[in-house]
């Protein structure tokens, strides 16, 4: 701890850490913003989800009568994950000392820890929407679990490491070198990120009563504060996942530690992105319909072969 | 002290052996429920904590080598404890130190039974275990894996009065034989009709066999012992002796029988065969794969939990088949920093593989006393009921997931890890198969996830589904402090992946010449190859996620409140909920067998929208089980009841048998 370097590398961390968690929810009203443009309505303003937030911390929450101590403590563990999960992927500077605890395989890793524990609170009250919500979840994430893994292994693959910092530098450095493999690995990341985050096609954020739920199924018994903590959840890992997007393919302008010079411009560019990919969504969002639920594994089939794909065509073309 | 000083670590093992035989005779003669249950019991589990403590100190020791003067004239027992024996024993030991613990409190309900031979079995069944794992000549290692199939048929066939069950231990042990056979004939290629003194193992080593006959001799050991690991198509005896046995036994059965033959591969592979070729690692590769996918597949759509637990045990035996052939086909190239971390990953997974599914198997058990109950569509919300084996098994399912920080993801890992290093091996095809192997793996760990949220959900969570689970009582203490061990052993398997992998070196050394070290030299950071190029460290992840956790409470606490109130539950609004409109077992594999619908043999039977007494009735059956076993069957019928023909039990036929037998002998010889 007597380096100096290191005190900064730690101080970058906790900032980043601090960051992600107050801005997260910004990105979510700016998605929501954009679909309402693109709806032909008004919209209620970027800083919509902080004040959904902010009445749900201040209501009572509610528990069914027979619910356990899991839960209970649910909500905190998915936000502990998620939250982890979005401060060690490297957005504005590589070299986060925390990535050296765990590398993308315990990224997907704590994403799996997070998705178990949902489903496995959905199913505690025992009411038919929780199970159905926690089956479907789980069908979506065994294809899209691996679909992520094969992603991340082509970058690796390419960047000889596993550690996020390491695998960005890399590809930071390559000047606009169009990896085929990564193509494939790109085109098969959306469609992880739309199914992971409950995104049209494969569910819709925005529903409720309806059979074809997954992600609301799942959360429908919680209220309040627990609701606030996976809302927020929710964010982070929308968050995440786009800033593992942006890390992978599109790592231009990131900074190392200590270039204070090159720190707005990287700020400026990180921002410029999420807007975009924000952006992007919604409109993709609002391009597609929702499909059927058994027409998702097949949507996600199509993601894990296209990830794969991408990993032997870097093996065959060494790139 | 001079004593325990001088003792080698395998004295200190034979001596277990010895006490575990005198263990089971102590309860064979005695008979006496109350004191097997509340002393033989625990004392074995005190024989299993030495057992472990021993094959901890010999792991990095020197090769124990004793000659025990039984056996034949010709060739007395070869016992040898090399660091790949002690490493087995050690994991036999501590895993066992949980089910014999366990034991004594599930086995209250046999007082007075048949317990005291149980008890003698069960003892048997250990040391015959320790003894395969000790053996150094294939005569002594033959008697003792003979040993351990017959004591582990009596002890699946406990309840033998049910026909079921009867029939489930009659696979099992004609699988155990076919494998048997293969195993012997391997040590009977290996040995090279050089006469009986070559059966030693040394003899082996030095035996200098072709090509073709080493290929023979794998082939025959991936056979046998595949069969008792449960390795595609030898597999299907495990679904039905693994629920037949009483639960502590389905724990040794899989958690531990099992290593046995994964030691019994390695032992033959990498010690007794000097040479190796590619091709079998491919072949041990895929088959691998393809037993960890189907596996898991069939743990999706069962509804009996131990069914579910057998199966996904099949899951695990592909995995670390699928971790054994890629060991081979990296020592092949000469890329043996790559083949030891794959051997590592397999051998860790071995461990962890014997501790979370112990777990499980004895959490079944508890489930199975306070309910009676198997079959999954019949639980449900006993969270409630057994908050201690709730919790407890709650670790059990996170690792066999293979989410962190918990022991299963350390393995799992660790053989991504050696999959990312590969490329650059001379053969192309090679090459482009690995990554998909890689996205198998990765398909096959996604999928585990699936079941076991089945497998704990519906147990567990939601509404009683009968009745009778509101009486249902939590695990008694001798259960709990059993499940205790095994959980406290996958978070320190979990927590402390650099100290075991450490160990772990020194068998990697000895069998291919290279150890893993650590790049990070730290106790923190597990770094396999380079630190620059992978590290996790367990320690500091759970510390984050705790401290993130309690952040985050603490602050809500702060800012806001913690006002909580118990509500009926929600649902939509939706006002007539009860228990029966949670998903079964059943409903909640459905995806699986939707969309892997090909594999599976499936016969249903839905109601028509008229029926006034609805009934569905579903069954997903095993088709290698219709393609493979039962023409089998069938021909064996036909052969004998051919040869039946010959048999009429008259005397004066079988005269007539014996004389034109000698007449055609006399007219050819």
């Amino acid at each position: 701890m007597d380096n100096p370097e290191q005190i900064l590398a730690i101080l970058f961390q906790l900032t980043q850490l601090m960051l992600v968690v107050l801005l997260a929810p910004l990105l979510t009203g700016w998605v929501n913003q954009c679909q309402a443009w693109l709806q032909n309505r008004s919209g209620a303003g970027i800083l919509q989800p902080y004040r959904v937030l902010h009445k749900l911390f201040l209501k009572d929450a509610v528990m069914a009568y027979n619910a356990s101590w899991l839960f209970n403590v649910t909500p905190y563990i998915v936000f502990g994950c998620m939250w982890l999960a979005a401060a060690i992927i490297p957005i504005i500077a590589v070299d986060l000392p925390f990535s050296q605890a765990a590398d993308v395989i315990a990224l997907v890793g704590v994403f799996a820890l997070a998705r178990v524990f949902i489903a496995l609170a959905a199913m505690d009250i025992g009411t038919s929407f929780g199970t159905m919500g926690a089956r479907r979840e789980m069908l979506v994430s065994f294809l899209a679990e691996p679909a992520l893994l094969m992603v991340l292994f082509t970058s690796s693959m390419i960047s000889h490491s596993t550690q996020l910092p390491r695998i960005v530098e890399a590809l930071a450095h390559h000047e606009f070198v169009l990896y085929p493999s990564l193509a494939f690995a790109a085109l098969a990341f959306l469609i992880v990120l739309l199914a992971e985050n409950a995104r049209i096609p494969v569910d819709n954020p925005g529903t409720h009563l309806e059979l074809t739920m997954i992600h609301e199924a799942m959360i429908l018994e919680y209220s309040a504060r627990h609701l606030a903590l996976i809302e927020w959840a929710s964010s982070l890992k929308l968050f995440a996942y786009i800033s593992i997007g942006i890390a992978l393919f599109f790592p231009h302008g990131i900074v190392e530690v200590g270039n204070w010079a090159g720190l707005p411009l990287a700020i400026f560019l990180l921002l410029l992105k999420l807007l975009t990919a924000g952006a992007g969504l919604a409109v993709l969002e609002s391009l597609m319909a929702k499909m059927r639920i058994f027409r998702a594994p097949e949507f996600l089939g199509t993601a894990f072969l296209l990830a794969v794909l991408g990993l032997l065509i870097h093996f065959l073309l060494g790139a | 002290m001079t004593l325990v000083s001088t003792m080698l670590p395998i004295d200190v093992v034979l001596g277990v052996i010895v006490y575990w035989l005198l263990l089971g005779l102590a309860g064979l003669l005695l008979q006496n429920g109350r004191f097997i249950t509340q002393f033989i019991f625990p004392a074995g589990a005190l024989g299993a904590l030495v057992l472990a403590a021993a094959a901890l100190s010999g792991l990095g020791g020197a090769v124990n080598v004793t000659v025990l003067q039984l056996g034949l004239p010709d060739l007395p027992f070869h016992l040898r404890m090399d660091s790949l024996s002690s490493f087995f024993v050690l994991l036999l030991g501590s895993a066992s130190v949980g089910i014999s613990l366990y034991s004594a409190g599930y086995f209250r309900a046999m007082e007075g039974g048949t317990l005291g031979l149980l008890c003698f079995e069960y003892h048997v069944f250990l040391a015959s275990m320790v003894m395969v794992l000790l053996s150094d000549d294939a005569y002594m290692f033959m008697v003792a894996w003979e040993t351990m199939a017959l004591s582990s048929y009596f002890l699946v066939a406990t309840d033998h009065h049910v026909p079921d069950i009867r029939k489930a231990g009659y696979l099992y042990l004609l699988v155990a034989h076919i494998g048997a056979i293969a195993i012997l004939l391997s040590f009977g290629v290996m040995q090279g009709g050089h006469g009986i003194g070559a059966y030693t193992f040394d003899a082996m080593r030095g035996a200098h066999l072709s090509t073709f006959w080493s290929s023979i001799a794998f082939l025959l050991a991936l056979l046998g012992f595949g069969a008792k690991a449960g390795v595609l198509p030898m597999h299907v005896w495990l679904p039905e002796a693994y629920p037949a046995a009483p639960s502590p036994v389905s724990a040794l059965l899989s958690g531990v029988l099992l290593k046995t033959a994964i030691y019994g591969i390695l032992r033959v592979t990498f010690d007794l065969l000097e040479t190796h070729q590619w091709w079998w690692g491919m072949i041990a590769l895929a088959l691998g794969l393809i037993t960890a996918v189907f596996g898991v597949m069939f743990a999706a759509v069962q509804g009996d939990m131990k069914r579910l637990l057998a199966y996904s045990s099949i899951e695990n035996a592909g995995l670390l088949l699928a971790g054994i052939g890629l060991t081979i086909i990296f020592h092949v190239y000469g890329k043996d920093a790559l083949a030891a971390l794959s051997l590592t990953a397999t051998l860790y997974h071995c461990l962890n593989h014997a501790f979370f599914k112990s777990l499980l198997f004895i959490g079944t058990g508890s489930i199975l006393h306070a309910t009676g109950e198997r079959n999954m569509g019949r639980l449900g919300g006993l969270i409630r009921k057994m908050p201690w084996a709730a919790a407890l098994m709650l670790v059990g399912v996170l690792s066999i997931s293979g989410l962190p920080p918990f022991n299963g993801f350390v393995s799992e890992w660790l053989l991504l890890q050696a999959f990312l290093l590969s490329p650059g091996l001379p053969n192309n095809y090679i090459n482009m198969l690995i990554p998909v192997a890689a996205a198998v793996i990765a398909l096959a760990a996604a999928l585990a996830a699936y079941v076991m949220v089945k497998f704990y959900g519906i147990i567990f969570l939601g509404q009683h589904r009968e009745k009778a689970l509101e009486h249902a009582h939590d695990a008694g203490i001798w259960e709990r402090i059993g499940l205790t061990w095994l959980a406290i052993g996958c978070v320190a398997l979990g927590l402390a992946p650099v100290f075991v992998v450490q160990q772990l070196d020194q068998v990697t050394r000895v069998l291919i010449g290279h150890g893993l070290g650590n790049a990070a030299a730290g106790w923190l950071f597990l770094a396999p190859v380079d630190i620059e190029r992978a590290s996790y460290s367990p320690v500091i992840f759970l510390l984050a996620v705790v401290g993130v956790m309690l952040a985050t409470t603490l602050m809500v606490r702060h800012f806001y409140h913690g006002r909580l109130r118990r509500g009926p539950a929600w649902d939509c609004g939706f006002p007539a909920q009860n228990a029966r409109m949670q998903d079964t077992a059943e409903g909640f594999g459905q995806p699986i067998r939707r969309i892997f619908e090909p594999f599976f043999k499936i016969e249903s039977e839905l109601p028509s929208a008229f029926d006034t007494h609805p009934r569905y009735h579903g069954r997903s059956d095993d088709r290698i089980w219709f393609a493979l076993y039962l023409p089998i069957k069938r021909i064996t019928e036909k052969l004998s009841s051919l040869v039946s023909l010959l048999q009429h039990g008259r005397i004066h036929l079988y005269l007539a048998y014996t004389f034109v037998t000698l007449i055609v002998l006399l007219i050819f010889v």
